[in-house]
């Protein structure tokens, strides 16, 4: 370096940054990588609404009050999407109410209370449960857990009958294939991601706030009080609102689990019916004509609007978490 | 005596420690309670699922012709044959989805972290987000709108490929973000000094460091999308009996052998239907246990 500065030609062609074909051509399939990922979402995005608009068209019922799906004639579209979402967000909420809790008790157990040497394996087990496939989550759901359930869920009918949510549904409890069972199959299996997220964070509260709770004589559970929680909040909150995005768009779980129901949606946990998703997967096998596909696409629409929507909304929590 | 002893033994001050109060104690303990329980609760229903799979699976894993033989010619009530064109579908669908998914992914992580910093990083990085949260039907119906409604392809294995690779790109980018981050500026900086290009550094220095977090990360994505039930509903029709064509034909995977003998209400079909649950299980247990062996014996040496 000190010799090229004596020399004045020299000086301005190495302070220039060497540009090699290389290194040009490697950015260009990094950055084009990047690229895939952006344009992916804006194509998914664009080729539904390309696919669902002829048949919004062509729906001869309001597709937003409507509570029937009927997409089997092309001459005689009457689909609305009032049940699906009713079934989704039910479910979905069913799952958040049971899985919150019982995540951020596992996050704070597994971050504060569990033996240090335990802690790897103890997360593992709880990862374990993502790693199951939601078709066997389906399958032992409605076989198993929701025979054992029945008991349970005719008690709340009986006792709490008179709230709507917990009224006679519009298919039998008899056999589990209610909103009751998928939500708790949902709540299993939005679990670990609630409890892995919440976990990341509550491990950042700064030791020295920890510390100085305890010094103050602050009980194990004052200190969490005080410093873990109040600092892992958005995170949490975040964290949730992904697992909510999952319980929204789980599908094979849910089109096992639930019974087909013949009348609208009582907007009870009792009901059947389908979600968004498993209304679009119990139709798969008539995806031949253009109309009544794209009715199922308008779906998929809606359904990749309201997770899009969540996701971004967690997202903007997690990050003002970050940054304050 | 007893009064001398009292004084002398009385403290001056009372002391600054305060005993804990009963009330205290006692939401403490219910705290500690609470937590551990909700740990015990989560573990009940991994249990469950799991022996429950296990036992009325087991009979049929080890049924003879289970792992070698497919269900050509098996008539519904009957128990011969196995699932051995579904174990192909299911390693081919996912090894196909890893070869498109992988390059663009770790590229996509390398942008990231190595080059990015501008906007376009700002938004690759809210979309991975996004992704990553895209439902596996919403990605199959997407696929199903532009590779067989609009390009014109046939339902086959390697539609359902294309929508795996929405799913797991998000992971891989992820996960091997997350790696790349933590292979030390020393090491680029050495590399640098010594007058090595970027690509190069990036390709033989920091790649290689980070491998074996890299694999990990692949071998969880795969697990995922080995198990994804939606887009084969969707993008490939159920075979019996074996396909080795990806572009064209049905073809069965076990998460679609599953659902498809959930219809049929005989013993047999029955007992398929556990035996393939296990079948994935085990599969899926198999990627995920490699993935922890190899995050065991190679993590990245930061110091």
């Amino acid at each position: 370096m000190i010799g090229a500065m004596t020399d004045g030609s020299e000086t301005s062609q190495r302070s220039r940054t060497v540009r090699r074909r290389g290194d040009a051509v490697f950015r260009a399939m990094a950055t084009g990588s990047g690229l895939v990922i952006v344009v992916a979402i804006a194509l998914i995005g664009v080729f539904l609404l390309i696919k669902a608009v002829p048949s919004l068209a062509a729906d001869k019922v309001n597709f937003f009050t409507s509570p029937g799906f009927i997409a089997s004639d092309p001459a005689n579209l009457m689909f609305g999407i009032r049940d699906l979402l009713l079934v989704t967000v039910l479910s979905s909420l069913v799952a958040l109410v049971i899985a919150m809790p019982v995540a951020l008790g596992i996050a704070l157990f597994l971050t504060h209370y569990a033996p240090p040497v335990l802690m790897r394996p103890f997360a593992y087990v709880i990862d374990l449960l993502a790693a199951v496939p939601s078709i066997v989550f389906g399958l032992w759901g409605i076989k198993v857990l929701g025979p054992a359930l029945e008991p349970a869920a005719q008690w709340l009918n009986a006792t709490l009958g008179w709230f709507p949510l917990f009224a006679d549904g519009n298919v039998s409890i008899g056999g589990g294939g209610t909103i009751f069972t998928a939500g708790i199959v949902l709540a299993v299996m939005i679990l670990p991601i609630i409890t892995a997220v919440s976990r990341e964070v509550f491990r950042q509260t700064p030791t020295t706030q920890i510390e100085g709770a305890l010094a103050l004589g602050a009980t194990r559970w004052e200190m969490i009080k005080t410093t873990v929680l109040p600092f892992g909040r958005s995170g949490y909150i975040a964290a949730s609102m992904l697992g909510l995005g999952r319980a929204l768009g789980e599908t094979v779980a849910v089109l096992v689990i639930l019974r087909s129901a013949s009348s609208p949606s009582h907007f009870s946990v009792f009901d059947g019916g389908f979600t968004f998703a498993s209304k679009i997967a119990s139709a798969a096998g008539e995806f031949s004509q253009p109309l009544p596909t794209g009715a199922y696409i308008a779906a998929g629409l809606v359904l990749f609007v309201l997770t899009f929507v969540v996701n971004a909304v967690a997202r903007s929590i997690a990050g003002k978490g970050r940054n304050s | 005596m007893t009064t001398a002893t009292s004084t002398v033994d009385r403290l001056a001050q009372p002391p600054a420690f305060q005993h804990v109060s009963p009330v205290r104690k006692v939401k403490n303990l219910l705290a500690t309670t609470l937590v551990t329980l909700a740990f015990a609760v989560a573990i009940i229903p991994l249990t469950w699922l799991l022996i429950t799979v296990v036992g009325k699976g087991y009979h049929a894993i080890v049924a003879q012709g289970w792992w070698a033989k497919s269900l050509k010619g098996v008539l519904p009530e009957e128990f011969r044959g196995g699932v051995y064109h579904a174990l192909y579908g299911t390693f081919v669908q996912g090894l196909v989805c890893a070869l498109i998914a992988v390059p663009i992914g770790v590229m996509a992580a390398v942008y990231l972290v190595e080059y990015g910093g501008g906007r376009l990083a700002t938004v690759t990085t809210f979309m991975v987000d996004i992704l990553s949260g895209v439902p596996s039907i919403v990605a199959a119906l997407f696929v199903f709108s532009l590779w067989i409604s609009v390009l014109g392809f046939p339902q086959s294995a390697f539609a359902v490929s294309l929508a795996l690779v929405l799913l797991m790109l998000p992971v891989v980018v992820r996960s091997t973000e997350e790696m790349l981050r933590l292979v030390p500026d020393e090491l680029r900086e050495a590399a640098y000094a010594l007058g090595i290009p970027k690509w190069k550094t990036i390709v033989r220095i920091v790649l290689p460091t980070a491998l074996s977090g890299i694999v990990t990360g692949v071998m969880l994505a795969l697990a995922r999308v080995m198990g994804e039930t939606a887009p084969v509903l969707v993008l490939v029709g159920y075979s019996r009996s074996i396909n080795f064509d990806i572009f064209d034909g049905n073809m069965a995977s076990l998460p679609l052998l599953i659902f498809t003998e959930l219809g049929n209400p005989e013993a047999a079909g029955v007992q398929r239907v556990w035996g393939a649950a296990l079948t994935l299980i085990i599969v899926i247990m198999f990627f995920n246990l490699l993935a922890a062996v190899i995050s065991r014996f190679s993590a990245i040496k930061t110091k």
